[in-house]
């Protein structure tokens, strides 16, 4: 093998364990920030918060299914992180500003 | 050297999907025995008497009010279970004692009762897990502390609905595949048979998987819930109005006083909902102020759980009665649990459930045998991964055939290990697994061909003289279950014996198969030292 196969294949493991890593603990954390994000809405909006929950919490398993297939999906594992993150912004804006005062 | 990227990359993907299929393998198998739990636990006390026509519970709740107020005056919370047709438990008492120490709760036992006397059942059951055992297993696994078995069934639970979903998306060509099964032509048949397998009964697996989560919603995904509404007061008063029923805490040791009769709470329970309408009965702190008696009716549509009346024991007056200002997410939780545990079918409806569970647990082994041989010839193109190649087969093998004649060792147990024996119900559990355990070894020891076609007529065995062995042990054999109409009984030997002939059926295809492999292996042979003498 020579020296330039192998860095490519260093850099393939890498790509690959990212990939990995962006669908399992990326995909869980935008999840749980969504199920978040989708109550506290709810609740500024003057709407009832705990079904919002309820229902969020339901919904979260077919949105984890789904983002872990979009990240598989993505071109490379640096634009799955991108967009990710992309996704995380508005309900991570939503949280960030409406839960200090939503805690009961 | 190193491993290449493609070799290890080959093996974590390998072994992480074999590894959850045979987790999700379990999983499918044991859950799809709970669809006949009772039937189960039927066969497997053959001494219960069964009774055929209930007594009035207003009769039944003032024996079991007697019988606890005589046997377990001082305790924390008591149950009363009520009976109700072939397929609902026994009637029974249950009663938890104070905690001790620093134990969270104190010990729980529980008593069935003559129907007819209200005395304790003096007939000796012979202690078993019985199906509901079985069934237990299929998500708190077995030798596992509970937090872990739920976390390892979560993930690979997780792990399936993904696949579930990105596997309908794979199949564009959904409904051609479902009419393409090619027999016979090695990997390509066990392709279109997962094809077949999973498209038929796809509705069923979405559903069960999701509300399989779902049941532990807030504990896979607990972080808003946590910060929206941290365990403790927060948290019920979040449960309460989602589901629109009320909970009931663990009484406390409060002072001595007389409390309200059961009978009078019964009577106003079914003047509500109609007479043999009450499942069960939950008083805390009996006989002690504060004392709180929550009534729970019987499921009567597909919807998990159901109307409750809560009643303040001292005074015997109606707190709250549930479900109240329920919610459509909390209704489609209780949709989703019922659809998943299947307590409202019939009989043609739960014959369908155990079908479809065994078309899940089909899926997952063929997906396995698929996903092996597509792996071994990945592993296969890299030297030095024979042995892994190996383990592969034994591993399949043993899990695909080995846990099915494993549980069949636990329905043997049951027959075979002697009725007053201590620990007999773990011991029931042991044999499964030490069962299953040693078709591993068989999978190791013989060669894989014959393994696989041995283990298969040991299972047929197995099964097949499952209503022999009945006979033999017991007077509850297919010819007086039958008259009797005992169906729970006849039925389970009657699939038993079906299932030895799915075995047998297993056993004759493969050995066809390989005798036709070593004849055309014998024609080629023949035909080429023919064509050196030429």
């Amino acid at each position: 093998m020579s020296a330039g196969e192998y860095a490519s294949n260093a850099r393939r493991r890498r790509s690959l364990a990212s990939r990995v890593l962006a669908a399992v603990v990326g995909g869980y954390a935008l999840t749980s920030l969504s199920t978040l994000a989708v109550p506290l809405l709810f609740s500024a909006a003057g709407l009832r918060q705990a079904p919002a929950l309820h229902a969020t919490t339901m919904a979260g398993f077919l949105v984890y299914a789904g983002i872990v297939i979009a990240v598989f999906h993505a071109r490379s594992a640096t634009r799955a992180w991108t967009w990710l993150a992309v996704a995380a912004v508005p309900p991570g804006i939503v949280a960030a500003l409406l839960l200090p005062g939503a805690v009961q | 050297m190193k491993p290449s990227f493609r070799q290890s990359t080959a093996l974590v993907h390998t072994w992480g999907g074999l590894l959850v299929g045979w987790v999700l393998f379990f999983i499918f198998l044991t859950g799809t025995f709970g669809y006949v739990n009772h039937e189960i636990d039927r066969w497997m006390t053959p001494e219960r008497v069964s009774v055929s026509t209930p007594a009035a519970a207003s009769d039944l709740v003032r024996s079991a009010e007697d019988w606890l107020a005589r046997e377990a005056g001082d305790a924390q919370s008591w149950f009363v279970f009520l009976p109700a047709g072939p397929r609902s438990g026994d009637f029974a008492v249950g009663w938890r004692a104070w905690p001790e120490g620093k134990r969270r709760f104190g010990r729980y036992q529980r008593q069935a009762l003559d129907p007819l006397t209200g005395h304790a059942l003096n007939v000796a059951v012979r202690d078993t897990g019985g199906g509901q055992t079985l069934y237990r297993m299929h998500y708190r696994l077995h030798y596992l502390p509970y937090d872990l078995a739920v976390l390892i069934v979560g993930v690979c639970s997780m792990f399936m609905l993904a696949a579930i979903v990105s596997g309908v998306i794979i199949h564009k060509k959904i409904f051609k595949d479902f009419f393409t099964f090619r027999p016979g032509k090695g990997q390509r048949s066990w392709l279109d048979g997962h094809n077949l397998l999973s498209v038929s009964a796809l509705p069923f697996h979405l559903m069960i998987t999701w509300s399989g989560l779902i049941f532990y919603m807030f504990t896979y995904l607990p972080t808003a819930a946590d910060a929206l509404y941290p365990k403790g007061e927060a948290r019920d008063r979040f449960h309460a109005e989602v589901s629109g029923g009320v909970g009931i805490s663990p009484g406390a040791k409060a002072p001595v006083a007389e409390t309200a009769s059961l009978s009078a709470m019964l009577a106003r329970a079914e003047q509500a909902w109609g007479r043999g309408a009450v499942q069960t009965i939950r008083m805390e702190s009996p006989g002690r102020e504060g004392a709180r008696v929550l009534i729970y009716a019987r499921q009567s549509g597909v919807g998990r759980g159901g109307r409750t009346l809560l009643f303040d024991g001292v005074t015997g007056e109606v707190l709250h009665a549930g479900p109240q200002g329920g919610t459509a997410a909390g209704h489609f939780e209780r949709v989703m649990l019922g659809l998943h545990e299947g307590v409202f079918a019939g009989p043609v409806l739960r014959t369908l459930y155990v079908f479809a569970g065994l078309c899940g647990t089909a899926m997952i082994a063929t997906g396995l045998l698929l996903w092996s041989t597509k792996r071994k010839a990945k592993l296969a193109e890299h030297q030095g991964s024979r042995f892994g190649i190996a383990a592969i087969d034994i591993l399949n093998l043993g899990t695909i055939i080995g846990l099915p004649i494993g549980v069949a060792g636990y329905f043997w147990a049951n027959r075979l290990l002697p009725v007053g024996m201590e620990g007999r119900a773990e011991w029931e559990v042991h044999a499964m697994f030490i069962t299953w355990g040693l078709t591993y070894l068989v999978a190791i020891w013989r060669p894989l061909n014959r393994a696989w076609l041995e283990l298969c007529g040991l299972a047929a065995a197995a099964y097949g003289l499952v209503p022999i062995l009945n006979a033999l042990t017991t007077d509850r054999h297919l010819l007086a279950s039958i008259p009797e109409g005992d169906w729970a009984t006849a039925g389970f030997d009657l699939s038993a014996f079906a299932a030895g002939l799915f075995f047998l059926f297993l056993v004759r295809t493969m050995y066809r198969r390989q005798c036709r492999k070593t004849a055309d292996a014998t024609v080629m042979a023949k035909a080429v030292s023919n064509a050196k003498t030429v």
